[in-house]
């Protein structure tokens, strides 16, 4: 894992001090809401429903035990005993006072972690695979060059005033686990013919009110190239990104507007400027990152046996481990979707025993998902039923990877000053309702959104669920056929929207028509994929 | 005319009126020019020998085109003054100077105190810019 | 009627204008009439408030009512995590946001 140098960890202290500097200047009263606006949301706070809200950064979701342990107690000493973990691999907090959350941020300080720009019209925390350095398909741990850029974009001072946030994920295998195409700019790493590294360039990605899968605007820009690539396609962003109209002011309308090829030659003339102005970090820097994230001291010649007469142990094996590259090890994936749970939630003891677990068996390694839950790395195939044993008593040990309980939900009306209609109500009661039948059921992603913004990626889902405000009532559309991973699609509005109780019996029904429809073998999506959306919604509409 | 409230060089300040983008090119004789969001800086780039000084509106502080604009004349050769006009605010002075503006006409005037802690604030940074400060990385290797 | 919303500055806390000072319960909101600018101008620039604004409400046999579910979910709190509301004792008091 990336440690802080004497630079680092001086850029946060400062960054402490520059906030408690103007929450006094706030709370004096020499700074109006709207001018302090913009500053405290450049640092993760903002003012929610009920209370402000502190969005914490997870850099590519990668987290240590201490760090982890820091978040726990964040939430029990500042917050109601709990956070929530969100789609951009973050934590959030939903409770928190303005006068403590400078106090907040010097406690996260402490242990190498910040809140900058996790929100606000700059470049937001950039996201990676969850199962970066230990996935058996990577070609490399792709989190060096997330942290790069995690440095290079920190206070970039042309790039704090964008037109619109900024999101960026960086992935290195075939299998995107980040919903790369999705992002302002993915970045997949790549080797080419000659078997050098380089960096794909996606931009112009993004779900919201109108969403788009990135074009891929360069195949192969060299790696010791691709900050100052990056650097060229944030400025031409800057420069031409509508600023008119807030829903029209993403860089992926502007790739539309212009179209990908006047794009992509704007940003090539851009970026052969940039290319004389010495901007780009040497590569004893990527070389300097990239040995903070060598394997950690794997053992050799342990077995790939698993003691599976537990059977709900067996069956959380299959549901929720996944293929580790070094042998004797499995990826374990701690599910925060209990049956009728809030997705994403977890409570400062839960958040504590998970730290302790992955000092314990994975090597002080955790990851948070995008799809809202939690990654011990590393765990010997031999420690597993040990791990079950402790997750299952914390409530942690739910084996639905993957699974229509495995629901992506916003915060939703709950919570959201933005959102329309309530969103976490709509995932428990689907997971209640379909618990029973998930092991039959198999592979399906379900994501839920109180509002237009896709916070809980409903375009992105196998089945995606959009909450609308109808005239100050509730009101939930239903989308098929989504999918963020590299056969990304956007989902299909099925047709009219329901009430609360209509869209779960909507929802069942797909399920249903699924269950009778489906050749050997195939997921939800692959059988949508092959009928179409008519004989769904035929279930849904009679 | 706002007074310019901090100026970092110690030549005489141009007294000259600035025009705009559009007619700066046919007015030969013109030393200063304002540019708005929306103008592209690059069409002063043929003048840049005559151009004593360049004045960045920021109508809006959230409207961030200057900071490219700002950036683009320097990168480009740029040594006369760069000054930043109009929704000019103390937290984002730091940024502005580091790319490359050197005078500061904020409409409202700063606050002393926390003008002076914002200009210090940040010992080093991450990026190499145009203000001549070594990016973070430099001072690793070296 | 209209009644007035907002944050505590330093707390973040939902409160409602009563008249005379900021409560955290809806039902002492009062009808402010055609005086909310005022009054909203007066109180952000005192910093006893941030984020304020006016919104419909009706009064009836229970107390007052906002009319839009948002503002009826600020009132109570997340109807998901009903300890966490300002009615934690009271299992039915979710219903009274929809």
């Amino acid at each position: 894992m990336y440690k802080y140098d004497q630079y680092d960890q001086a850029m946060v202290d400062a960054r402490v001090e520059e906030f408690r500097d103007q929450v006094r200047r706030r709370l004096e009263g020499h700074l109006s809401e709207e001018a302090f606006r913009p500053l405290r949301l450049m640092n993760g706070l903002y003012l929610q429903l009920h209370a402000y809200m502190l969005r914490v950064a997870i850099p590519y979701g990668t987290l240590s035990g201490a760090q982890m342990r820091m978040l726990g107690h964040i939430a029990d000493k500042y917050d109601r005993g709990y956070g929530h973990f969100t789609t951009r691999q973050n934590i959030q907090y939903n409770w928190i006072k303005l006068e403590e959350a400078p106090d907040i941020l010097a406690d996260l300080a402490s242990v190498e972690m910040h809140a900058i720009q996790t929100s606000g019209n700059c470049i937001r925390n950039t996201t990676s695979d969850q199962y970066a350095g230990a996935a058996a398909d990577e070609l490399v741990d792709p989190r060096p060059y997330a942290e790069l850029i995690r440095q290079w974009s920190t206070f970039h001072p042309e790039f704090s005033f964008l037109p619109r946030k900024f999101k960026m994920a960086v992935i290195a295998s075939d299998t995107d686990r980040a919903a790369m195409r999705l992002h302002d700019i993915g970045i997949q790493i790549v080797r080419n013919a000659a078997g050098d590294l380089g960096a794909a360039f996606y931009v112009g990605g993004g779900m919201g009110r109108t969403p788009m899968i990135a074009p891929c605007i360069n195949s192969f820009v060299p790696l010791d190239q691709f900050i100052t690539y990056a650097e060229a396609c944030l400025r031409v962003y800057n420069r031409h990104g509508r600023r008119d109209n807030k829903y029209k002011a993403r860089i992926k309308i502007l790739v539309h507007e212009l179209g990908k090829d006047e794009y992509t030659r704007q940003v090539e003339a851009e970026f052969a400027h940039l290319l004389t102005q010495n901007i780009e970090p040497p590569t004893a820097e990527l070389e300097r990152i990239k040995a903070q994230f060598v394997d950690p001291p794997f053992e050799t010649g342990l077995s790939d046996e698993i003691d599976r007469s537990d059977p709900d142990f067996a069956l959380w094996v299959d549901n929720n481990t996944v293929a580790h590259k070094a042998p004797g090890y499995a990826v374990a994936v701690i599910s925060l979707k209990p049956v009728g749970a809030i997705p994403g939630d977890a409570s400062g003891d839960q958040i504590r025993v998970m730290a302790d677990l992955a000092e314990r068996y994975s090597f002080d390694e955790l990851r948070v998902t995008h799809a809202q839950n939690i990654v011990l790395p590393h765990v010997r195939k031999a420690d597993l039923y040990a791990l079950w044993q402790v997750l299952d008593a914390n409530g942690l040990a739910t084996a639905n990877l993957d699974q229509i309980g495995d629901i992506i939900a916003c915060p939703g009306l709950d919570y959201c000053t933005l959102a329309n209609a309530r969103s976490i109500p709509i995932a428990q009661k689907i997971s209640e309702r379909m618990a029973a039948r998930e092991q039959e059921i198999g592979e399906l992603k379900l994501k839920i959104s109180g509002c237009i913004n896709a916070c809980g990626h409903h375009h992105a889902g196998h089945i995606g669920i959009l909450g609308v405000d109808r005239k100050g009532i509730e009101n939930y559309q239903l989308l098929l056929g989504g999918s963020e991973g590299a056969d990304c699609s956007l989902g299909t509005i099925t047709g009219p929207g329901f009430d609360e109780s209509g869209i779960v019996d909507a929802v069942e029904r797909v399920t249903n028509r699924y269950l009778s429809e489906r050749q050997q073998g195939e997921r939800f999506l692959d059988t949508y994929r092959r009928i179409g959306m008519a004989p769904f919604k035929e279930a849904i509409y009679g | 005319m706002v007074d310019v409230q901090y100026r970092f060089r110690s030549d005489e300040p141009v007294a000259d009126p600035a025009v705009t983008v559009d007619s700066f090119g046919e007015q030969t004789n013109a030393a200063a020019v304002r540019i708005e969001p929306g103008d592209d800086a690059r069409d002063l780039l043929p003048f840049l020998d005559r151009l004593q000084l360049v004045e960045v509106n920021f109508p809006v502080f959230g409207d961030g085109r200057g900071y490219s604009a700002a950036r683009i004349l320097r990168e480009a050769g740029y040594q006369g003054e760069l000054r930043a006009v109009g929704d000019v605010l103390v937290d984002q002075i730091a940024y502005m100077r580091r790319c490359g503006f050197d005078a500061f006409a904020p409409d409202v005037p700063l606050e002393p105190a926390d003008a002076e802690a914002a200009w210090n604030r940040y010992g080093d940074v991450y990026q190499p810019t145009v203000d001549g400060r070594s990016a973070i990385w430099a001072k690793r290797h070296g | 009627m209209k009644i007035l919303t907002g944050n505590d500055l330093k707390s973040g806390a939902v409160t409602w204008w009563t008249g005379v000072e900021w409560s955290l319960h809806v039902e002492d909101a009062v009808d402010v009439g055609d005086n909310a600018d005022t009054v909203l101008a007066r109180e952000q620039a005192a910093r006893r408030v941030t984020g304020a604004y006016a919104i419909d409400a009706t009064r009836d046999a229970a107390g007052i009512r906002p009319a839009h579910i948002k503002e009826r979910i600020r009132a109570l709190g997340p109807t998901v995590r009903p300890d966490l509301t300002l009615k934690p004792a009271d299992p039915e008091a979710g219903n009274w946001v929809i």
